[in-house]
């Protein structure tokens, strides 16, 4: 008897998992689709012809599919001026970040190296305690760098945040391998350039996604510092054609619908600029999870 | 036994360790030859440190144009100092309404964004980490992790797409029900959820990474221990794992606590237009229109003086509530 009841109980407890375990699944795919949903639309709208976009009939799939949208974003000079020169800087600004910020921690873990306090403090501060918006533009007027392509990659080459991750990440090599080589005799630029980097390539790749992602992403520098159209990167020129459609939209709003084709065009030049971070991060995704993890190790 | 002999001979060998790079590497503090063997870590460290004291440090200098009457022909130190002990532009930034609106508006939206926002990773975290297909898992990770990866003007571009009255993919939908259309962004107060939701929706999974992190950290013992004493799922959830990642919960809020007053630039000026800025100005972009745009130099830095200044404040006194509670500091 009591095994029998203990049975049944098993078999009801088991049960409750199972519906538990399916009542998990169905949410996340809902979260899963609640991410993605946008993107969906936006791909839509973007391969979609204009009368199906007027009559608002583009829900989730492409009605009347061409790719016009994309055609005439790739015949724009504009467009693709702003993507080769917005490349150009993502590339640069990350390799030049990597290296400021493997000079800054790599010397830091030096447990013997004098005045080490006092830098970390210098660099701790500066994460706590900005000047402000308005010094640092009087700033980039003093040093001639209003206006100057160089404005949008200098001030941003190091980020104190992803020094501190490759910092820990540094910590965790072991230092019986740096004191044998300095037994050997080896220079520090060789213990860093032979066995820092090297065994560092996961972290390394998880800044380089951190720091090309927020020079491709960012946009406020070249607001407040760039007048230039030509230096404009990718997405402040795409801030501006949303801006100047959606004021042209407001002012129509009443009496005729917007025309179809700008429509589609404006979800092409988004979706433009968005596909390379795209294509990128899946791949990097067991690296940036640990670079996130060691980030939250703070000292 | 094996074992104790063992860990008997660990313990013999560690004091040897530090010896050795004592007698080899730390020299008789003689500085020349310190410098000697010391000289190329300098030379590594010249080139941040000099980035930092040019771009951190001597902006700060420019700091000192809040107190004085800023003229674009003098040099900080021949402008003369301002009214009221140099505090005039502070106390003009107090009596500015749309000022005021700011700073009301950046506290709203920070503290909506705590309570909103902050306890959604959490609860995704404890979902994923109860799916024990790895593969669907995964692929449920990439796409929540993908909003992180969209600027903000981006997202911007989204929301156009959703949330036009006339022809978003909502509105269309609620007009499909039969509902009236809504104006998710020109309309200040459902402004205000829009602004909030498209940050949950851009946060949620990247920040549940530390989350899973902490969580894969508890020891399976635990569960095992808590299945064996007859806990369910949720009295799993509840007894087990919360108590584990709490001390992360605590940094983590006391952190975002801490930046109540801070502003981020890129996410309200890239949402907000001019039908809503009665809730959508927040200090970042008040400075920018004022400052940058409008040229009022010193009334925008004595607004940007301050709310650096308070929050510091707020930090060091969230790191302190932080060890306070028994958790690790911040700082």
């Amino acid at each position: 008897m009591k095994i029998h009841v203990d049975e049944t109980s098993r078999e009801i407890h088991s049960l409750r998992t199972k519906i538990g375990d399916w009542v998990i699944i169905f949410i996340c795919v809902l979260i899963a689709i609640i991410c993605l949903l946008p993107m969906l639309n936006l791909l839509a709208r973007s391969l979609s012809s204009s009368e199906y976009l007027v009559k608002h009939q583009v829900y989730l799939l492409p009605k009347g599919l061409n790719f016009n949208a994309y055609s005439t974003v790739l015949d724009d000079p504009k467009y693709i001026r702003a993507f080769g020169w917005t490349v150009l800087l993502t590339v640069i600004c990350t390799f030049l970040s990597l290296a400021v910020s493997t000079l800054c921690a790599f010397p830091l873990i030096f447990e013997k190296l004098k005045g080490r306090s006092v830098f970390n403090v210098i660099i701790t501060v500066t994460m706590f305690f900005n000047a402000g918006t308005i010094p640092n533009y009087l700033l980039m007027q003093k040093l001639h760098l209003l206006d100057n392509p160089l404005v949008l990659i200098i001030p941003g080459c190091l980020s104190v945040y992803n020094m501190i991750i490759l910092r820990s990440f540094f910590y965790g090599i072991p230092d019986s391998l740096r004191e044998s080589a300095e037994i050997d005799g080896a220079s520090y630029f060789t213990i860093l350039w032979k066995i820092y980097l090297p065994l560092s390539k996961p972290v390394l790749a998880t800044l380089a996604l951190f720091y090309a992602v927020g020079r491709w992403n960012g946009y406020s520098d070249a607001l407040m510092y760039m007048k230039n159209k030509d230096y404009y990167p990718l997405q402040l020129l795409l801030y501006n054609i949303l801006n100047n459609i959606n004021s042209v939209e407001v002012s129509t709003q009443e009496g005729f619908s917007t025309p179809g084709l700008s429509e589609s065009l404006r979800a092409a030049v988004v979706m433009f600029s968005t596909i390379p971070i795209l294509c990128i991060y899946p791949f990097l995704q067991k690296y940036f999870i640990q670079g996130v993890t060691l980030g939250a190790v703070k000292e | 036994m094996a074992d104790l002999e063992e860990q008997a001979l660990q313990a013999e060998e560690k004091p040897k360790k530090p010896e050795k790079p004592k007698k080899e590497f730390v020299p008789k503090s003689s500085a020349g030859i310190y410098l000697k063997r010391y000289w190329q870590l300098y030379v590594l460290l010249l080139i941040p440190l000099v980035y930092l004291f040019i771009f951190k440090y001597s902006p700060m200098y420019y700091v000192l144009i809040a107190f004085k009457k800023y003229s674009i022909v003098q040099s900080v130190s021949e402008m003369p100092w301002a009214k009221n002990h140099g505090f005039e532009y502070f106390i003009k930034a107090f009596q500015n309404k749309d000022f005021r609106y700011a700073l009301r508006n950046t506290v709203f939206l920070n503290l909506l964004d705590i309570l909103a926002g902050f306890p959604i990773p959490i609860i995704f975290a404890l979902l994923l980490n109860e799916l024990r297909l790895k593969f669907f898992k995964k692929t449920v990770q990439t796409i929540a992790y993908m909003p992180h990866f969209l600027s903000w003007v981006i997202i911007y571009g989204l929301a156009l797409q959703l949330f036009t009255p006339t022809d978003g993919l909502i509105n269309m939908l609620i007009q499909k029900l039969g509902g009236e259309p809504i104006h998710f962004l020109d309309n200040a107060n459902n402004w205000v959820g829009t602004y909030i939701g498209l940050g949950i929706w851009q946060s949620f999974g990247w920040n549940s990474i530390i989350y899973l992190a902490a969580i894969s950290g508890i020891s399976p013992e635990l569960y095992e221990a808590a299945s064996v004493d007859g806990a369910g799922r949720f009295q799993k959830m509840w007894h087990v794992t919360l108590p584990c990642i709490r001390p992360t919960i605590v940094v983590l809020l006391i952190l975002a606590l801490g930046n109540i007053l801070g502003s981020n630039f890129d996410r309200p000026f890239a949402l907000q237009n001019n039908l809503v800025l009665k809730n959508a100005e927040v200090i970042s972009t008040f400075v920018y229109k004022n400052g940058i745009k409008g040229l009022q130099f010193s009334l925008t830095t004595a607004v940007g003086l301050f709310q650096s200044i308070v929050n510091v404040i707020f930090l060091c006194i969230a790191n302190w509530f932080s060890r306070k509670m028994g958790e690790r500091g911040i700082v």
